[in-house]
């Protein structure tokens, strides 16, 4: 690979590892609201027994 | 008539298309340049994501001066979320330039290019947004405070773009002239592909930034209403 070669590689390279951390950022944070979604989802069907209960 | 927004999907498939394209006519339709060679190739990448990044933070000086203007609560982290994304790709713009810099000059950096220093300088300015931002308490206070060091960035735009210009820049070379693009209608084609991929591609990381943190400002206040 010539020295030209490298250097574009690097560029370009460096552009796509950036996309791909990014992508992986934003899977996390996903993964870490449908987990606080799920929890809340859980603590508002428990609420609402509770109150059928008490009603 | 109403003007419905794309959905982010078609958005993203269209930025994905568009990026292959632009590497189609990177390597393979744009001539390789007869005074840089092949290192000029970077040009198609370095450009489009600098000019992004001015696009970025136009976007979020102009989301800062909505809110000024209506008080808009949401323009905050609208305007929050395009300054994060010029930063994000302000920082690729000086990584992809320092490679390019070591390629065509020998140096991975110099401070005698009016451009690349100021370049630089507006890039520290709106990394000490996110200082001034998280130094003060949430709330209309921050708001106009970040709003308002947001619309005094923007004025380093122009200054930062027509500095080569100005100052007679003899290190970095000034492509779009007055007389218009000074390359081949094929190179002038291939960095046009890539500068639509890279615009379309941080406008869908914008908009998927801005839907993550409403949906956790949302969340937080389900929470607080739930814990009642």
């Amino acid at each position: 690979m010539s020295s030209g070669e490298k250097y574009v590689a690097a560029a370009y390279g460096v552009f796509l590892v950036f996309v791909l951390v990014w992508a992986a950022i934003i899977a996390t944070k996903l993964s870490r609201l449908e987990r606080e979604t799920g929890e809340l989802a859980r603590l508002a069907r428990a609420r609402a027994t509770g109150e059928r209960a008490d009603g | 008539m109403s003007i419905t927004r794309p959905s982010l999907p078609v958005l993203a498939a269209l930025a994905v298309a568009l990026a292959a394209a632009s590497v189609v006519m990177t390597f393979f339709v744009a001539p390789e340049d007869a005074d840089q060679g092949l290192s000029q190739k970077i040009f198609y990448v370095h450009v489009p994501i600098a000019l992004t990044a001015y696009a970025c933070f136009g976007l979020g000086a102009w989301k800062a001066l909505r809110l000024l203007l209506t008080r808009g609560e949401r323009y905050d982290l609208e305007s929050y979320t395009g300054i994060h994304q010029g930063t994000i790709f302000g920082a690729l713009t000086l990584v992809t330039g320092s490679i390019w810099a070591k390629a065509s000059w020998g140096v991975w950096w110099t401070w005698s290019s009016n451009q690349l220093v100021l370049f630089l300088v507006l890039f520290l300015f709106y990394c000490a947004y996110f200082m001034l931002r998280f130094s003060v308490e949430a709330g209309p206070r921050r708001e106009r405070i970040s709003a308002v060091y947001a619309l005094f960035g923007v004025a380093l735009i122009p200054v930062s773009f027509f500095a080569i210009r100005l100052a007679s820049d003899f290190i970095h070379p000034t492509v779009f002239t007055r007389e218009g693009p000074q390359m081949t209608g094929t190179m002038f084609a291939a960095f046009c592909t890539s500068w639509a991929a890279i615009t379309l591609l941080a406008y869908v990381m914008y908009r998927t930034e801005l839907a993550g943190k409403r949906t956790d400002l949302n969340l937080r206040e389900l929470r607080e209403a739930l814990a009642r």
